[in-house]
């Protein structure tokens, strides 16, 4: 539980945002602190996994560089024309640098970098940043958290049919699902994963009906990529094993809460905002994961069985090692074509455009 | 299919159905007094945040369901006595309520997310429920048989009762309502706070039964589509227990589709359903009505007594 001020940060912020203090960047010699940090969510801080990760990262950017960062925030930012409005005023209310977390924000955050050279944008989960040098990239590999899951499903599944509640498909949601089912098939090679869209990133009762009706048909295992812990309610309600989105949800759903797979955004925006203060900011493009701490997961369920924890731990360990790679052939799609050769690994930037999906899962 | 999906489905119609039934109703009546309360959304919320706040903290949900009404009546209050006594725009103070809504239910819920909550779930005893068919009948949560009851208690109000006569004819006709000596004001005064009880007893349907968890935003604009109802129903009671009930259906039926993975449409077109629905039968109803709608003559229209 976090006792959060956030109404006092947002008034504090705002109160900034109208002082005309910060100096013009001038990046070689690095920003005069405080260096301005604004954050653009998708949802709302308190929705308990995306965002509400997001915002930790934020506060715990805060923590560590103290008085050298003034950090704010605008939630419930619709991805569209209004995403384009919102970071344009948070650009001219003189902050060094916007951090916005969606990947609906792209072409906004592209757009309006273009007409702000000397404010740095960073955008979370995009695959482009239509040449702006003002503009990096930056992503966690959740498929590697997601073939954890893959793993423990596969092996407490009794039904060999995982419920996966989605929200669009895009790369980063497609490539989830893959790694989810790859990971279960290799524990139980009949095993299917069916996915039903709900078409939103954050509905906790059109999620918890998507579950409901997975859970109806057959599935016992319920994994979701969208950000309310309603689909874990519904598990847990119905007996089936579920897992954690962005955040260890163990508090929703005690008993069907196996893991979570968690977001730690803090190392990256502790870097970043650094980086500015030191003048070595520059465009990037990063994606990390397991072995760069962005990527962990929650502690196991002691309802789980000792071999699936071990199993599980041993995937965790392989993947910071850079041992294990989920996407390593023979990978065969849906229609039973082998699209991976044996022993090749599916390159990065194929996966951050990945449109299909491997035999078994049912979209 | 068999029984038990069968059984499912139905049961996750009903609980999709609820929320949106009651706070429909609710708007129904506000509406048919002639006011347009478009700040349901935001009653919802707050009925949904308090609801779930008292439920946690006193570990009974039915108080909690309570408190919920009294407090979105409190949030209509504020907007009756803006949009009657001192007759602000009542489409701009509804949204306002709206957001105002968001912003207090987010900050009166910030203590309380992350945490679960006794639901208010099936009231009859286990026996009851044993078979499929009769947890269709018992199995739901009290607030189900409400929704149900109130159809019918708000349809025998407005058509057979002399208050309800009187409410009708404020909406229809307020100047004529007041000099015959009816106290229009007042009986606006208690429709709007009516409607607010209904949303708040709908927000705690979110957070009590369907979701037992506080996080903001948690109806997720359910309030509108009770309010586009109020319209598809044309301000009848019994087709808003249909609209409800089929809207619920719909978007149970397109989830339960791709769950069976049946993809001969795109998600994207399932998803459209409910809408293309409604949009469908507005149709329908008005062309069947030559292009006439069954709104109250005076909705959205402020009222000043003439001296």
């Amino acid at each position: 539980m976090f006792e959060t001020s956030r109404r006092k940060l947002l008034t504090a912020s705002a109160a900034m945002a109208f002082a005309v203090s910060s100096l013009p960047a001038v990046a070689q010699e690095g920003v005069e602190p405080p260096v301005k940090a604004a954050f653009v969510y998708v949802g709302p801080v308190g929705d308990f996994g995306w965002t509400y990760a997001h915002d930790q990262g934020r506060k715990c950017l805060e923590e560590n560089l103290g008085d050298k960062v003034e950090t704010s925030y605008v939630e419930n930012v619709a991805e569209g024309p209004d995403a384009e409005r919102v970071i344009r005023q948070l650009a001219q209310e003189d902050n060094d640098i916007v951090f916005t977390t969606s990947f609906g924000f792209m072409n906004p955050t592209i757009k309006v970098a273009k007409q702000f050279p000397d404010v740095k944008f960073e955008h979370a989960t995009g695959y482009t940043t239509g040449g702006n040098e003002n503009m990096g990239l930056y992503n966690s590999k959740f498929y590697q958290g997601r073939a954890v899951l893959g793993t423990i499903a596969g092996m407490m599944s009794e039904s060999g049919k995982a419920g996966y509640v989605a929200s669009f498909p895009i790369p980063e949601v497609v490539m989830g699902i893959n790694a989810f089912q790859l990971a279960a098939q290799k524990v139980n090679p009949d095993f299917e994963t069916q996915v039903v869209w709900v078409n939103s990133w954050y509905d906790p009762a059109k999620e918890a009906d998507a579950a409901k009706a997975l859970l109806s048909q057959g599935a016992d295992v319920i994994t979701q990529h969208t950000d309310s812990p309603a689909p874990l309610q519904a598990a847990e309600e119905a007996g089936a094993i579920a897992f954690g989105q962005a955040w260890d949800m163990t508090s929703f759903a005690p008993n069907a809460h196996m893991t979570a797979i968690v977001d730690q955004w803090c190392p990256y925006y502790t870097s970043r905002v650094q980086a500015l203060l030191d003048g070595t900011w520059e465009a990037d493009n990063v994606w990390l994961g397991m072995a760069e701490g962005e990527v962990e997961m929650a502690p196991f369920n002691d309802a789980m069985p000792e071999d699936v924890k071990e199993a599980a731990q041993k995937i965790v360990d392989e993947t910071k090692a850079g041992e294990y790679e989920i996407f390593t052939g023979p990978i065969t799609d849906q229609s039973g074509e082998v699209r991976i050769p044996e022993g090749e690994v599916i390159p990065e930037s194929d996966l951050l455009q990945m449109d299909w999906y491997v035999e078994g899962v049912q979209s | 299919m068999s029984l038990d999906l069968l059984v499912a489905i139905l049961m996750t119609v009903a609980g999709a159905a609820t929320p949106l039934l009651i706070a429909g109703l609710g708007e129904l009546v506000v509406e048919k007094s002639g006011v347009l309360n478009l700040g349901v959304e935001g009653m919802m919320l707050i009925g949904a945040v308090t609801g779930f706040a008292v439920g946690t903290t006193t570990g009974l949900p039915v108080l909690g369901a309570v408190v919920a009404m009294f407090a979105a009546a409190l949030a209509a209050a504020i907007f009756a006595v803006l949009t009657l006594t001192l007759m602000a725009n009542q489409v701009a103070t509804g949204l306002a309520l709206t957001i105002f809504g968001t912003g207090v239910s987010a900050l009166i819920g910030a203590p309380f997310v992350g945490i679960t909550t006794n639901t208010l779930g099936p009231i009859f005893p286990d026996a009851l429920t044993s078979s499929p068919l009769l947890r269709l009948v018992f199995g739901h949560s009290p607030l189900v048989y409400i929704g149900l009851a109130l159809t019918f208690g708000v349809a025998w109000f407005l058509n057979r009762s002399r208050a309800g006569l009187i409410l009708r004819a404020v909406g229809e006709s307020d100047s004529a309502a007041h000099a015959i000596g009816y106290p229009v004001l007042k009986v606006r005064y208690l429709a709007v706070l009516f409607g607010g009880a209904m949303a708040g007893l709908a927000g705690s349907y979110y957070s009590l039964v369907l979701t037992p968890m506080w996080a903001e935003r948690l109806t997720a604009g359910r309030g509108w589509i009770a309010i586009a109802l109020v319209v598809f129903a044309s301000w009848k009671p019994g087709r808003m227990l249909l609209g409800a009930y089929l809207f619920g259906l719909v978007i149970t039926m397109e989830l339960q589709a791709k769950a069976a993975g049946f993809n001969m449409f795109a998600p994207e077109f399932l998803a459209s359903l409910p809408y293309i629905a409604t949009i469908a039968v507005l149709a329908i109803i008005s062309a069947a009505k030559r292009g006439g709608t069954n709104a109250p003559a005076c909705l959205g229209k402020p009222f000043r007594a003439a001296t």
